[in-house]
């Protein structure tokens, strides 16, 4: 069991937690994930590392499903079941390059450790971030404080540039020499954004968050098509060099529960209300 | 050895084997001959001295047998279920030659499951080497390591990924196999001996191999790994699982409870399954159970699948079609799968194995309507470890290479299990285990204490 040391809502069905897991936060490194399971009858469910601070990990997350709806629940102090970590590759750190880190909606959750990683190496880091809207905007304090230059979008433009990431991403590259890219982000964002790196040959990183069980390369349920071949995002990702990424694959597998998750919530919120699935709610 | 009816035990997750009643036991065991050299002993992987505990059961002194056994097995309710004794102890006993081999698995099995007082249980250890050892996995071989290093005085500290510990035993092998309650007694037993347990701890992340190394020696059993795939045309279409993936879900997972638990699994009305080993049997008896038509699809001879005899009886009796001599060569459907084209094989010349060499029969192609695909073709060792320790010797399947003892090329690190022979069974891995236990015991004794 670990425990909840602080929770808080960052935005509409945006929230972090940070849980005390030392085994997880001793060797942590940037672009790494972890899976936990909220309760003993939990599924197991991957988080990108989204900050680490002494034996405390942080983790941010959107409320989609039953079990994300349940982890938004847990209050400061309480435990949850089981967290284990580091898992997948750390992200590949360059020296002394100019490198941009794109985060989208709750991908943005990855990006000021990656952010840090990179600075820390000597990079120059430009962050790029961008949400619907201004209200759905997270973490801006924290990528301002490490990134050399941040820049904002919002589809709806009630904050920062109207747009979208790619379409600053797309200008950046025009004005200045860009050696590194990461986006992170649904899938959607990320093969629209690392689109427009590709004619100029810069290597462009993604986090790939397919549907995983064990995460420690057992199961497979991870594969994805990385340059034809098939790969698995738990040992040899999360991250992947986004041009040979078969994006429609992904958003296809990760589509393969929808029925069961719609299922899975009913079932929640009518245990929550005290009403039986098939109920008012059902 | 009595069974559930089929139509009874499709229904649920229970066992299928109910066991031998003392009379019967004594029955069967006094059906022995008590060979001067018996064969069945030297066809136990872990030396289990067969003749002493079947005596014991004829006798009516089963407590003793159960002592008997426990003193070279550690998880005999395991083994009386899973070892596949028919190409073991009782392949070679003498008996099956006439008549019928003593059903030594029962016995095993009967004497094991005795509820005895904790007195009877294996003493905790008396000495201590001041020697820590890491074991890394809590499968059959790194249970029996942890077991027999902990007997011999040592500390042993025992590391799993997973947030259970046993390995292959629960996220692999289905309940109705091997009830969880078995598995947590026995390894409950291997716990009570000292054996300091850390589940949720991926060696190689979690701890580093740095701060592995840093233990007196290592063992390592982390086991079978990745998954093969057939690598045929609509293996990344929805529905198409290995079947490490299918068991995990609901062997770990209980997904068979969704939604009361949080893992969702695809029941498949219609579910095809790949391969012919105890793994393909295990996930299509759990689809069957799941509600799905199985269909089963090994590319030899019924004669050459590879699984235990009495899992092939079992998945037959619950109404899994087996189609043999044919293979899968295409998974149709966009985006969830819909059938698969197989084409049947011939048999031809033998093999270095002896087996016959399958060849494609032209023309033969033919469709199974599926919802769902389970692969069961094998797994390669777990390289998750094996590619952070520099300097181990690997071998071209990405096994640990090791002499008959476990050891590695690397000094004070060991392994045993799936990870050095791919995909094989619960039994030759324990006995992997306790030889590697041996050397290490062996040869930490010879150094001083640091």
């Amino acid at each position: 069991m670990y425990t909840v040391v602080k929770v808080g809502r960052l935005a509409d069905r945006v929230h972090e937690l940070v849980v005390r897991a030392p085994h997880v936060a001793r060797n942590a490194r940037a672009g790494q994930f972890l899976i936990l399971r909220v309760d003993q009858d939990g599924e197991r469910i991957p988080l990108t590392i989204s900050r680490v601070d002494r034996d405390l990990v942080r983790v941010i997350f959107m409320t989609v499903g039953a079990t994300t709806y349940r982890l938004a629940e847990v209050r400061e102090g309480e435990m949850i079941q089981d967290v284990i970590g580091p898992l997948g590759q750390p992200s590949e750190i360059p020296r002394g390059a100019t490198c941009v880190v794109v985060g989208g909606g709750v991908g943005i959750a990855s990006c000021p450790i990656i952010a840090r990683a990179l600075k820390d190496a000597g990079n120059r880091v430009i962050g790029i971030i961008g949400a619907r809207n201004a209200d759905l905007l997270i973490l801006q304090d924290e990528m301002r404080e490490v990134c050399d230059d941040l820049h904002i979008t919002t589809d709806d433009g009630s904050l920062g540039r109207h747009g979208y990431a790619a379409d600053v991403l797309k200008d950046l590259i025009e004005e200045e020499r860009v050696d590194y890219v990461w986006v992170i982000g649904p899938a959607i964002m990320m093969k629209v954004t690392s689109e427009v790196t590709r004619s100029k040959g810069i290597r462009t990183y993604v986090s790939l968050n397919p549907i995983m069980v064990d995460g420690t390369g057992m199961c497979g349920s991870c594969r994805v098509v990385v340059n034809g071949e098939t790969r698995f995002a738990c040992v040899d990702g999360p991250e992947f060099d986004a041009h040979v990424v078969d994006f429609d694959r992904l958003m296809q597998r990760q589509r393969f529960y929808l029925e069961e998750e719609r299922v899975a919530l009913e079932h929640h919120h009518a245990r929550r209300c005290g009403c039986q699935p098939g109920g008012h709610h059902g | 050895m009595a069974e559930r009816s089929p139509g009874e035990r499709i229904l649920d997750f229970q066992e299928v084997d109910t066991g031998l009643t003392a009379d019967e036991a004594r029955a069967e065991a006094e059906r022995c001959i008590q060979c001067k050299k018996p064969a069945c002993v030297t066809g136990c992987p872990v030396g289990v001295d067969i003749p002493r505990f079947v005596s014991a059961i004829a006798e009516g002194r089963f407590e003793d047998a159960r002592s008997t056994i426990l003193e070279a097995n550690l998880l005999p309710s395991i083994c009386g279920r899973v070892c596949p004794q028919e190409s073991q102890c009782e392949g070679a006993c003498i008996l099956g030659r006439k008549e019928r081999a003593i059903n030594i698995g029962a016995l095993e099995r009967f004497a094991a499951d005795l509820e005895v007082g904790e007195a009877k249980e294996p003493v905790p250890r008396t000495r201590t080497s001041g020697r820590r050892v890491a074991v890394v996995g809590s499968g059959p071989a790194g249970l029996t390591a942890a077991a027999e290093l902990a007997r011999r005085g040592h500390s042993v500290v025992l590391f799993e990924s997973l947030h259970e510990p046993g390995g292959v035993l629960v996220y692999g092998i289905p309940a109705f196999r091997l009830p969880r309650a078995v598995v947590h007694r026995e390894i409950e037993r291997v716990l009570s001996l000292g054996v300091e347990l850390h589940t949720n701890m991926l060696v190689g992340r979690s701890l580093s191999v740095a701060e592995l190394l840093a233990f007196d020696a290592v063992f390592i059993a982390t086991g079978a790994g990745l998954p093969a795939f057939m690598g045929i045309p609509g293996e990344e279409t929805n529905g198409v699982y290995s079947a490490n993936e299918f068991l995990t879900r609901v062997n770990l997972m209980h997904a068979d409870r969704f939604p009361e638990t949080g893992t969702p699994i695809r029941r498949g009305s219609r579910v095809v399954v790949t391969g012919g080993g105890n793994v393909a049997m295990d996930a299509a008896r759990v689809a069957r159970r799941l509600g799905a038509r199985v269909s089963l699809v090994y590319r030899r001879r019924e004669e050459d699948l590879p699984a235990r005899r009495d899992e092939v009886r079992h998945a037959r009796e619950e109404g899994i079609e087996f189609i043999t001599c044919a293979v899968p060569v295409r998974i149709l459907g966009e985006p969830s799968v819909t059938g698969v084209e197989c084409v049947r094989l011939e048999m031809c010349d033998p093999d270095e194995s002896g087996r016959p060499t399958p060849r494609v029969l032209e023309g033969s192609y033919f469709v199974i309507d599926a919802d769902t695909v389970i692969q069961a073709i094998g797994t390669s060792p777990n390289p998750l470890l094996v590619g952070l320790l520099h300097g181990a010797e690997v071998g071209r399947k990405g096994n640990l290479v090791t002499d008959d003892a476990g050891r590695t090329s690397i000094p004070r690190v060991y392994a045993g299990g799936d990870i050095t022979t791919g995909s094989a069974t619960v039994i030759l891995a324990m006995g992997a285990g306790k030889r590697a236990a041996a050397a290490i015991d062996a040869d930490l004794m010879r150094t001083p204490v640091p």
